[in-house]
Order: structure tokens, then C-alpha cells, then sequence
């Protein structure tokens, strides 16, 4: 720990202007005309480029409304695709600007890591996935079963703590990505699959019979996952954090894709969707931006409602269900802070 | 019965007797030696009876070429889904490369091969003009590719799929070689300040494992260049793919020096020849010529490094695959996109080995046991 801190002062003196460079994103992110959005390699549902290269998914969506909502085009996004041991390395070195990656909020990503976390986009935790024909039907019946665990994770080290307490010998197979695991798990190389329940559920729909395979009951983990940002920009932080809020908040207000260009045409009689849609309160000055970036975000992806439903909902091959990330007003907890 | 004699110098050519010569003979000599080759025959022949149809069926005959996506695809046949493959196709091909452009890639693409031709071949009529344009090729490309200068500039992080293994794998071959020639004349060079540094480059690129290069290229580099510079990604990996390869490749071209006896050089000083003129004549074709199967095993290893670089986040044909995986009409189909790029690469990598051989055949002089 010393030594890392007196390594990066050094560096910091050698190479003083990094800091300072990495602190103007926006400015940054305009003069490049696009924003630098690292995603996941390709997980089902959340990032993947479709036949015709576009990328398409949950996480893909909320980099497009960042761009919409910054530069007025969510096709001006560069995506990074990263693995889940990079992914903070690439956008702590500024090949990123910001992360969209099926990616937990944690004390130590936030604070020794130095990520600034934006507001929870999808609550989710970890879950077993295992073949039917094993007659396993609890997480504790699971010793000696060999389970296939991507590195660089949160859900490896939920299990190790999860096997620890429940004192179940298990025989780790570390895989590098969510496909790799798949394949692994086909081929009988590991008994069970654990990754957070969406990575499930996504994996799921790839299986030759999903119908073989059960989900265990036992959601050993919370795993809010989030956006994140550098630390040390709090106006590019303050950004990515209110385009997530106003994409909740558009669900609670009823503001759509569809109807967000004539609701924001001119102010109406309630002031919440008037600040949001900008014909009030001038509050997109505040973080920099100019008072239609939330219509732009909304139009360019839909509100948050709408993007779940066309990546991962129940329409989907992967099926989720809102539950907690149903409103907090029908029974979730998604709860945005309101823009005001 | 009596042979029938011949007058000296009548003696008719006859065929050999069948059990020596003949496809007969062939057989019995190869498969049915002895027992133990008869088995090993029996079991040969078991085994491909009980793959090849099955295999066969799979890959042709109950394979589904369309289809909508996967459902579709299982419900048409038990084989395999190539509709995928052939869905993907583009994206596998050219990348992210913007569609308008892509002619572009094709072009470099045809202009690689005139290239390639008076390289690989010397009794190609003008073959010194052709060489003058191999060399100006990179550059040809380089442009043809990123654009500028008239045509529509394309940024590097759109390159990929067979694209990118191509222009990987081409420039690392292309500037491997000479690069890996003059590091392992530096090896043994008088100078020590050249020994040194040729010696340190190389063990240290031999202590470090590509990925880790491929890393610092990518995300470490940041932090060392000065805020605001713009050193683009494809030409960091570029840069670290061709040290990487030269670094091994010196180590192979320096084996194929050492076998040169050193009578070869003494010659060449008793004729008054300069260090340059004496290497370029008298030692480098031959230790060139012995060293071929290294130097084209280094070739395959570093067009199979290409996949590498994925973890800096560009998609090579393999990373492509597993992108289309995780498209929700197709996911499942991993058996289709391993054996598509399996193929892609064996391809290539075969058409290498058999020009080496081909190389080595032609240059033969007597060396060969
Ligand atoms: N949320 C956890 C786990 C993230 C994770 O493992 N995600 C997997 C699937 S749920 C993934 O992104 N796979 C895609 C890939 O590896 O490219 C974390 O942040 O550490």
C-alpha cells in the first residue's frame, strides 16, 4: 500500500498534468465528438454488437442516452469492450470515459479503486445455475461440485465467502468470460455455473435444452450494478448520474419515446416533467449542458422502463422479470432522486 | 521352370512383381506389416467409419444454411447452423469497418496478393518492379485503410474481424523479419554497446508474455504519454506485436547463424569483402535458407497471437464469434464459431507451412538429411 502510493506521487510529479487532464471529461468528450463508453465484451441482452455491428443492449442503451444527452447523437458512442478484469483499468488510464458493465458498486472499487459510481441501474444478485439430473436442489448441498466462476469479479469472492461460512469444499474452474463459462459448463467441465442472476438468466437462454438446467433458490449476493466514472471529474460524474435519474424518473412520469418530443414542445401543468424536459428550471446549465439534454436522452433510448423491456424483459430470451427493479411506486426498489 | 535368358544388354525392362510395387503392394507394405500395424490399421479404419458420417452429416448434409435464428435453425435440421456463420459473415470479414468503405478492404485486400506474388516467387517476369512495389505496399494499404488524403478517414477501432488478423499479422511478418535479422547480427556484433542492447532486447522481450505487452500498449502507455496525445490503439499493438515477434525472431535467425562454419566468413574477409558485403552474399542466404522452418513457425505463432488482442478490447475473428454469441437469436451456437474460425485459421496457417516446405525444397542445396 505504501509503496503503491509513493509510486503513484512520483508519478504524479513526473507526469503532473495526467490528473488535470483526466479532470475536463466533458470538454474532453466534446472536442473528441464522442463518448468513450466501456462495456462488457458481449453478454447477452446488456452488450453485444448485432450482424450489422451495431451494438445493441441494456448497458449499450444508457452509454447512447450519455451521448445523446452530451453531444445530441447516441450514435457518437466509441465502445470499449473490456473484460471483468480490466474494465477499471482501461477506464481509470482514460481509454474510457465512462463504464456501463454489469458492474457491482462496491466500498473497494469506489474508494481504492477510485471509481464514482452512478446511480444503480439494475438490482440483481448471485445465483446458481445447475443441470437437473444432479437432484441438487439448495446451494449447500453443493460439495465437492466443481464451479465454473469468472476472475475479477464480485461473484468469485461471494462464493468463496458463501462456501467458507457454509463449510462446503468446492473446486473452483476460473473462466475469463461469461461465454467461456457457458462453454465449460456444456461441455461438463464444472457442475455449476454462478454469475449474477441477469448473467444467468442470459447464459440460460444459450443451452441446448434450458430446460435441463434449474436456477438454485439461493441469491447469495447483493449486486447492485452501476455505471461508474474516474474519480476526480465531478461535473462528468454529476452528468452520468442525472441521465440515469432522469431515464427513472422519465418511467415514473410517464414521459416515453414516443411522446417525449410533443410533451416537450412547450410546459405543461406538471412541473416535475416541465424540469425534466427542460421548459423549466434551466437545469441542465448545472451540470454543463444545455435544458433539452434529457428529451435528447429520452428520445434517443426511451425511458428506463422502455430499455428494460426491449433488452432483457419479459419479451426477451432472457425473460427477467422487473422485481426489484420494478418502480419503487409498483412494488420495486427503483427510487430516483428527483430532478430539481 | 528355367528363367529365360537374355543376350547382355537385351535384358527387357519388366514391371516389378506385384507384391513390390502397386497399390497391392503399398497396402501390405504400410497397413499390414505386422500385427501390431494390422490392429492399428483395424482400429484406423473403426474409428473413421464412426466419425465420418456423423461428421459429415453435421457439417454438410443435415446442416441448415438459413434461417431467422436459432429456433429456427434447430427446427430445420440436427446439423450445423451455418445460417449464423453466414448471418455474421460481414461482421466476421470487415469488422466494424463502415459499410460505404468497405471496398477499400477489398482492394488492400487484392493488392496484398500482387504483392505477395513476386515475394514469393522469383521467376515472375520484371521482378525487381514488383519488389519496388511490395515495399511500397504497407504504405499503399496503411492509406487505402485509414483514409486521408481524398478518402473518407476510418479510425483504427473499427477495424476488425479477418481484417484486422490480416493487418496484424501482415505487418508483424512484414517488418519481423528484417528486424529479427539485424537484432541477431547485433547479438554477435564486435560492438559491445550493440551486443548489449540487442541481447537485452531480446531476453526481455523473451521474459514477457505478449498479453502482458499487449496491456501495458493499451491501458499503461496512458499514463506515461503526455496528457491530450492521441497514439492510436491498432498502432501501439502493432508496434508490440512486430517487437514481439522480432525479438523471437532474432533467436531463430541467430540458430541459423551460428550453423554457418565459420570458413564461410574468413572466405569472404580473403576476398576482401566489407562486414555488410560478406553478411548479404555469403552468410545471410545461407543461414536464411536453414532457418526457413523457424522462421515460418514464428510467422503461425504470431498470426495465432493475433487472437490476443482481445483483451485490449478489438475484435479478432474469435472475438467477433463470441460478440455473435451473445446475440440473443443465436446464443448456443459456440460449436458453429469455434470450427468456422478453426477453419479460418488452419487455412491460413497450412497455405504457410506448405510454402515453406515448398521454399525449402527449392532452395535445397545438399544441407538436408
Ligand atoms: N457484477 C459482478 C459480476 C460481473 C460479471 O461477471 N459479469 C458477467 C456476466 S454476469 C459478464 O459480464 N460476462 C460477459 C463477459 O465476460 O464478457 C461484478 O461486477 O464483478
Amino acid at each position: 500500500m505504501k509503496f503503491r502510493n509513493t509510486a503513484a506521487a512520483a508519478a504524479a510529479l513526473i507526469f503532473g498534468a495526467t490528473t488535470a487532464a483526466h479532470a475536463a471529461t466533458l470538454d474532453d468528450v466534446k472536442r473528441k465528438g464522442e463518448v468513450a463508453c466501456v462495456v462488457s465484451t458481449s453478454l447477452a441482452g446488456f452488450a453485444a454488437p448485432d450482424a450489422s455491428g451495431r451494438y445493441t443492449g441494456f448497458d449499450v442503451d444508457f452509454c447512447r442516452a450519455v451521448a445523446a444527452a452530451v453531444l445530441g447523437d447516441p450514435n457518437k458512442v466509441k465502445f470499449v469492450p473490456a473484460t471483468t478484469k480490466n474494465r477499471f483499468t482501461v477506464l481509470n488510464s482514460g481509454e474510457g470515459d465512462i463504464l456501463f458493465r454489469n458492474t457491482t458498486e462496491t466500498m473497494s472499487r469506489d474508494a481504492d479503486l477510485k471509481l464514482s459510481f452512478l446511480p444503480v441501474n439494475y438490482y440483481d444478485g448471485q445465483g446458481f445455475l445447475i443441470r437437473k439430473s444432479a437432484g441438487i436442489k439448495s446451494a449447500t448441498e453443493l460439495g465437492g461440485a466443481s464451479v465454473c466462476i469468472q476472475t475479477g469479479t464480485t461473484t468469485e469472492l461471494n462464493l468463496a465467502d458463501f462456501m467458507r461460512t457454509n463449510g462446503i469444499k468446492y473446486d473452483p474452474v476460473p473462466v475469463e468470460t461469461n461465454e467461456e463459462a457457458l462453454t465449460n459448463y456444456e461441455g461438463g467441465r464444472c457442475d455449476v455455473y454462478t454469475t449474477d442472476a441477469s448473467g444467468i438468466a442470459a447464459t440460460r437462454t444459450g443451452l441446448d435444452n434450458p430446460s435441463a438446467h434449474v436456477i438454485l433458490p439461493e441469491i447469495i449476493s447483493k449486486e447492485p450494478l452501476a455505471g461508474a466514472v474516474r474519480h476526480g471529474d465531478d461535473q462528468w460524474a454529476d452528468i452520468g448520474k442525472w441521465v440515469v435519474n432522469a431515464l427513472i424518473n422519465a418511467e415514473e412520469l410517464g414521459i416515453t419515446q414516443r411522446n417525449v418530443k410533443s410533451k416537450a414542445r412547450k410546459s405543461g401543468d406538471n412541473p416535475k416533467v416541465n424540469r425534466l424536459l427542460g421548459t423549466e428550471g434551466g437545469m441542465g446549465a448545472m451540470v454543463g449542458l444545455d435544458d433539452k439534454w434529457a428529451v435528447r436522452a429520452i428520445s434517443a433510448v426511451g425511458n428506463y422502463g422502455e430499455i428494460f423491456e426491449r433488452h432483457i424483459g419479459k419479451k426477451t430470451p432472457l425473460g427477467l422479470e422487473r422485481g426489484l427493479n420494478a418502480l419503487w411506486k409498483d412494488g420495486g426498489i427503483l427510487y430516483a432522486a428527483p430532478i430539481r | 521352370m528355367s528363367a529365360p535368358q537374355y543376350a547382355p544388354g537385351k535384358h527387357p525392362d519388366l514391371p516389378a512383381p506385384s507384391t513390390l510395387a502397386g497399390p497391392l503392394a503399398w497396402v501390405r507394405a504400410n497397413l499390414l506389416s505386422s500385427p501390431s500395424n494390422i490392429t492399428l490399421t483395424l482400429l484406423s479404419l473403426w474409428f473413421l467409419w464412426s466419425v465420418i458420417p456423423g461428421a459429415l452429416n453435421w457439417f454438410f448434409f443435415d446442416a441448415v444454411y438459413s434461417g431467422e435464428n436459432r429456433a429456427a435453425c434447430r427446427a430445420a435440421g440436427e446439423g450445423a447452423c451455418w445460417a449464423f456463420i453466414g448471418e455474421y459473415l460481414k461482421l466476421f470479414t470487415y469488422g466494424f469497418y463502415p459499410e460505404e468503405s468497405r471496398w477499400r478492404v477489398n482492394l488492400a485486400f487484392v493488392l496484398m496478393w500482387l504483392a505477395l506474388v513476386p515475394i514469393l516467387f522469383d521467376r515472375v517476369p520484371h521482378r525487381k518492379y514488383g519488389l519496388y512495389y511490395a515495399a511500397a505496399f504497407p504504405f499503399i494499404a496503411g492509406w487505402l485503410l485509414v483514409g486521408g488524403l481524398g478518402l473518407a478517414p476510418v479510425t483504427t477501432d473499427k477495424f476488425g474481424g479477418i481484417m484486422l488478423t490480416l493487418v496484424v499479422g501482415v505487418t508483424g511478418i512484414a517488418f519481423s523479419l528484417p528486424i529479427g535479422i539485424l537484432l541477431a547480427l547485433g547479438r554477435s556484433s564486435k560492438l559491445t554497446i550493440i551486443r548489449v542492447f540487442c541481447v537485452g532486447f531480446i531476453e526481455f522481450i523473451r521474459g514477457v508474455p505478449l498479453i502482458t505487452l499487449l496491456f501495458v500498449a493499451s491501458t499503461m502507455l496512458s499514463y506515461f504519454l503526455p496528457p491530450g496525445t492521441n497514439f492510436d490503439l491498432l498502432l501501439r499493438v502493432l508496434i508490440m506485436v512486430t517487437l514481439f515477434a522480432s525479438g523471437y525472431m532474432a533467436e531463430v535467425i541467430r540458430g541459423g547463424l551460428q550453423a554457418i562454419p565459420s570458413g564461410q566468413t574468413e572466405a569472404a574477409d580473403a576476398l576482401g569483402l566489407k562486414y555488410w558485403q560478406a553478411m548479404r552474399l555469403i552468410v545471410l542466404p545461407q543461414a536464411l535458407k536453414i532457418s526457413i522452418p523457424g522462421i515460418v513457425n514464428t510467422f503461425i505463432g504470431l498470426y495465432k497471437d493475433t487472437t490476443l488482442v482481445i483483451i485490449i478490447g478489438l475484435y479478432d475473428p474469435l472475438g467477433i464469434g463470441r460478440a455473435a454469441l451473445a446475440n440473443t437469436s443465436w446464443i448456443g451456437l459456440s460449436t458453429e464459431v469455434y470450427i468456422f474460425v478453426a477453419i479460418f485459421f488452419f487455412v491460413s496457417c497450412f497455405a504457410m507451412s506448405r510454402y515453406s516446405l515448398y521454399l525449402e525444397d527449392k532452395l535445397e542445396t545438399g544441407h538436408k538429411r
